[in-house]
């Protein structure tokens, strides 16, 4: 007797083969959707969301894409999220681990079609990764002691990120901005305290790191507009009218002449508050709230600079870079905290007005002004530089650095091709499998770039043959290339995670042999 | 149908509406509620054993969950039928009981069920396939009680629970380094486990994930894991020696519970009203202060002005920290938990030798470190992993893992896995069906099949010929007389399963045993359905 119904309505269920077939396609598709975003000539792409105005994204950043796409796969979504982890744990290689994901899984259905066990394939490829990241561990380099080599190290890393982005015809220059930066920071990873500001117009040459700190805010009216040598008090508070903050307190009044006194009695305490700042001896004051009217004019008359309503991660980074402590209290000035700077003053940047501070005390923070033709390109930028800053950052703290341009997979592949020789049993399929997988990385790159990809693999494959190659694919030429020579580089971390990872993911998809999708659940459409 | 007449002929009603209801009776209804269960438990049949597969389940809200856990798999499946659901309470409560075992319990209670609809068809009555059922559930629970072994263990040898351990983690997707996950499982439970009472409270086990990483990072903390960072971003980020004030009230003037009114209508009423809110606050962190506090956890959050206060004075400060973690800080730390400012005191001050704020990766993670607290008996397990799903897959398997640490620390005796304390039992209920007179004799031979269907489920998912392998097992089990014989699902060469180091614990095997014959008998008894129509 068949069960005629044992889900709720709508909710399905997909079995064994179909299971799985279901989310092979799934998975490709998203690998095969980001493939060509892959490499230095990689294509960008363009996405229009649902929401209101349709804003368009042009991006050739993975993990943006993916972020983006409404996808009901449920194995598409296990890539996805791999690559979001990628963005948020390296910050680079987004694209990389998605494909890599979707190769694997690609050979993986090869090898069920022909009857290998999903059990065995995984085993085969855990054992495969493993080796592959020993064989990478073997030629890794590592220049920490050698600051200059590093730095060099730092500046190839950074190219090679840049140059599959939108930035590439400026590599050199967005290079330095962002080693620049990092280096400011002085190992830490905390990227909050470089501040990227977009302007739009000019080209992106015009681009610029700033040793201060940039505040997207205007002076206030009849306050002065340059400031030397100053003070400045960092400051979150209410700046309108204090609210009695006891439970249940309210005014009750019972006639005009008392809600004036009232009122006075209002005034005069924030009067006596700007008193009370002022008395700090200060000549800047930056709140992260409002300032009203009145109180900003007793500044103006005060003479001090009053910045008012600067967000809270501004405030965060001024109170970092003068070296101030946030203030919400003011009784006692001889303990505050200020903040110094040799020199406020108000800059333009075509139309705009900002505030610039310069000289700071602590320079760990530091601003990077992109210019740029349009948003698109300005936002892209930003992406762009996120992912080479991110990637700096980590290699700051894991100085091992590996050579790019498809050097890194042919390594793993060849040690993975030696593994597959000396395994007995049928893991040696998925083994060899893997190395092919891995290979396909820089197919796809010769592909992108309008190679003949399977001649150059080729070649390079041979070379690799030999004792300690450095051949990659040199995209410029169009041949095979010495990557130390070309200078391309990419650092250990990103590629240990792209490996893991992607070999992570595919593994889970594959353990997967059924699918039970819950009905929806339905919502208020208000339409 | 349910129509009755009365005397004069008029019909009344018993069952209202009945033609928009569905309704099912006498052997139809047992073979229908047969069929959903059996249903159910195919579902879960091919995850079960190490080589078995994950399933993948969509949520209403598109959210993925790809696990291997019964209990789990069930949980979210959106069943309706009504003995899909008891099912799913099976799974359930072994889960609650137990917290593993939880995919093989329901396939034994499927496969009871496919037994039980042959003896149906045979016109045998269900009340006595049920008894025969119950007969056999208690040889079977003998049996094992005979074949279990006890093992000894001790704080300093660990070696057997870590076994153990690893034989549950082996079916999950961590199976990788499951040696480590052991571990760090046995350690936590023998952290806080309470050996003298042999009772191990699992509360004071944390398990926290973080995306990122591998899960070779997964590491054992001998302190408290918070996913919180300091209230104010320029307080200092590592305390040693750190004196804590636990409070659960916030940092902002009191609210009194009564209704009441502050009426301001004069100016000094409101200047002494602002004069007391400052100096309220004032008061409040300088009672932090003058206990000695050096670290505050508020589970409120503060205001802006006492935020900055504490920054003033030096007091680092944590706020909205949930009451579960509050409670664990304090188990942790020695500390009291401390509703008001006025009962502070010194004595009520954790104490932990490290608090530290660390950060993870590119974006703006932070998390709290509490370490080398006064009192260790809690500690945290801190899951690192490529994606959320593995991370939510790591959680259920440490979980199932640190129940089983827990179980044999209550209970020391084990029996060997890989479906040889099945196939034991199943000779010895076989054997002993013999000397049972009657109907019932037919029923504890079915029970002694359906004990054979997990082996043979195993043996099926390791890629093995079932039948075959599971005959050779059980003649050498009857010739050797040796219940260590199992299912070689690794491919390692040898079924003996002490070799292997494959063991389960003796009262999850009961309790499944127990657990699936009771629903069985509880499904067997119903014989009329009465659904209400679809609305």
């Amino acid at each position: 007797m068949v069960v005629e119904k044992l889900f709720k309505d709508e909710a399905t269920e997909e079995k064994g083969e179909r299971a799985r077939m279901a989310s092979f396609v799934g998975a490709m598709a998203i690998a095969d959707l980001v493939k060509t975003t892959l490499g230095p000539k990689g294509m960008d792409k363009i996405l229009q969301s649902t929401g209101r105005g349709h804003s368009v994204t042009v991006t050739n950043d993975g993990a943006t894409i993916l972020k983006s796409l409404h996808i009901d796969n449920p194995a598409a979504k296990v890539l996805i999220d791999i690559s979001k982890v990628q963005d948020d744990e390296v910050g680079d290689g987004t694209t990389s681990v998605v494909v890599l994901a979707g190769e694997l899984l690609r050979e993986a259905e090869k090898l069920v079609g022909s009857k290998i066990h999903p059990m065995t394939i995984i085993s085969g490829y855990r054992m495969a990764a493993d080796c592959a990241r020993r064989a990478l561990l073997d030629r890794v380099k590592d220049n920490k002691d050698d600051a200059e080599k590093f730095r060099s190290d730092l500046m190839r890393i950074a190219m090679t990120t840049l140059s599959s982005k939108i930035l590439s015809q400026d590599k050199e220059h967005f290079a330095k901005l962002a080693v620049d930066a990092v280096m400011r920071l002085k190992g830490s990873t905390n990227l909050e305290s470089i501040q990227i500001i977009k302007k739009a117009g000019g080209s992106l040459k015009d681009s610029f790191l700033d040793e201060g700190f940039i505040l997207d805010k205007k002076i206030g009216l009849g306050q002065p507009k340059r400031i030397e040598n100053a003070n400045i008090l960092v400051a979150n508070t209410a700046m309108d009218t204090d609210k009695v903050k006891i439970y249940g307190a309210r005014v009750r009044v019972d006639s005009m002449a008392k809600v004036a006194q009232i009122e006075g009695a209002e005034k005069e305490k924030m009067r006596e508050k700007v008193q009370k700042i002022i008395g700090h001896g200060i000549n800047c004051f930056v709140n992260r709230q409002l300032i009203y009217n009145f109180p900003e004019e007793l500044f103006a008359d005060a003479g001090i600079l009053a910045i008012e309503h600067a967000d809270f991660n501004g405030i965060e980074r001024l109170a970092l870079v003068t070296g101030g402590e946030i203030a919400s209290t003011f009784d006692n000035p001889e303990s505050v905290k200020l903040g110094h700077c040799k020199l406020i003053e108000e800059i333009m940047i075509d139309e705009d007005k900002l505030i610039h501070f310069s000289g700071v005390e602590m320079g760990q923070a530091c601003t990077i002004v992109l210019r740029g033709a349009s948003f698109h390109v300005l936002d892209e930028a930003e992406r762009s530089l996120h992912d080479a800053l991110c990637v700096l950052s980590q290699t700051v703290n894991d100085s091992r650095v590996l050579l790019g341009g498809g050097w890194p997979e042919m390594v793993m592949a060849k040690a993975v091709d030696e593994l597959a020789r000396k395994t007995p049993g049928k893991k040696s399929h998925a083994i060899e499998a893997f190395s092919r997988a891995l290979i396909a990385i820089p197919t796809t790159i010769a592909d992108n770039a309008g190679l003949d990809s399977a001649e150059l693999v080729a070649q390079l494959r041979a070379e690799h043959h030999k004792e300690d190659s450095n051949a990659g694919i040199d995209v410029i030429t169009g041949s095979v290339g010495d990557m130390s020579e070309l200078g391309i580089s990419e650092a250990f971390k990103v590629k240990q995670a792209v490996l893991l990872s992607a070999t992570e993911a595919s593994e889970m998809i594959l353990r997967v042999d059924e699918i039970i999708t819950c009905a929806p659940r339905r919502r208020e459409d208000r339409m | 149908m349910a129509l009755a007449f009365d005397e004069y002929g008029r019909p009344f009603i018993i069952l209202r509406e009945q033609e928009s209801k569905s309704r099912l009776r006498g052997l139809d209804a047992q073979k229908a509620n047969i069929a959903a269960g059996v249903a159910v438990s195919r579902i879960l049949r091919t995850s079960l054993g190490p080589k078995g597969m994950d399933k993948m389940l969509q949520s209403p809200d598109g959210d993925i969950t790809i696990t291997n856990d019964g209990a789990t798999i069930l949980e979210q499946m959106d069943v309706d039928n009504q003995i899909g659901k008891l099912m799913v309470e099976l799974s359930r409560s072994q889960d609650y009981e137990i917290g593993d075992g939880t995919t093989g319990v329901v396939v034994l209670a499927g496969a009871l069920l496919q037994q039980s609809e042959k003896l149906l068809e045979r016109g045998i009555h269900p009340i006595r396939v049920a008894e025969g059922f119950e007969i056999s559930s208690r040889i079977a629970v003998d049996h094992l009680e005979k074949i279990a072994h006890k093992f000894d263990f001790s704080a300093t040898n660990i070696e057997p629970l870590v076994q153990t351990c690893m034989t549950t983690l082996s079916s999950k997707i961590v199976n990788r380094c499951k040696r480590s996950l052991a571990e760090i499982a046995v350690k936590s439970v023998m952290a806080v486990a309470d050996l003298e009472r042999k009772d191990v409270n699992l509360d004071l086990i944390k398990v926290e994930g973080k995306v990122g990483g591998k899960l070779e990072d997964t590491e054992l903390i001998y302190g408290i894991v918070v996913d919180k960072d300091m209230s104010h971003p320029q307080m200092p980020k590592q305390i040693e020696d750190a004196k804590i004030a636990i409070l659960t009230c916030p940092f902002e003037p009191p609210k009194p519970k009564t209704k009441h009114k502050v009426d301001i209508d004069t100016v000094e009423k409101f200047q002494t009203l602002r004069k007391q809110e400052q100096k309220y606050f004032d008061d409040m962190v300088q009672r932090c202060k003058d206990v000695g506090a050096t670290l505050v956890i508020c589970q409120w959050g503060f205001d802006d002005e006492a935020n900055h206060l504490l920054m003033h004075r030096n007091l680092p400060a944590v706020r909205w920290v949930g009451g579960v973690e509050l409670e664990l800080i304090a188990i942790a730390t020695g500390g009291r938990i401390v509703p008001r400012f006025q009962e502070l005191t010194t004595e009520k001050l954790g104490k932990a030798g490290l608090v530290r704020e660390k950060a993870f990766g590119t974006t703006k993670d932070r998390m709290l470190y509490i370490e080398h607290c006064a009192n260790s008996k809690a500690v945290t397990v801190f899951i690192r992993g490529g994606n959320k799903m593995m991370i939510e897959e790591t959680k259920r398997s440490i979980h199932d893992a640190l129940c089983v640490a827990r179980n044999l620390i209550r209970n020391n005796s084990i029996v060997y896995g890989g479906g040889a304390a099945e196939i034991s039992c199943s000779i010895a209920v076989e054997t002993a069906a013999d000397k049972y007179p009657g109907v019932e004799q037919y029923a504890i031979r079915a029970f002694a099949d359906a004990l054979d269907s997990v082996p043979m489920a195993l043996a099926e998912n390791s890629g093995l010929q079932p039948i075959e392998t599971l005959s050779a097992v059980k003649a050498q089990q009857i010739k050797e007389s040796n219940h260590c014989c199992g299912i070689d699902c690794n491919d390692t060469g040898t079924n003996n399963m002490r070799e292997q180091n494959v063991f389960e614990t003796l009262i999850g095997k009961q309790q499944q045993i127990l657990l699936a014959t009771q629903v069985v008998k509880m499904i067997l008894k119903i014989d009329d359905v009465i659904s209400p129509a679809d609305y």
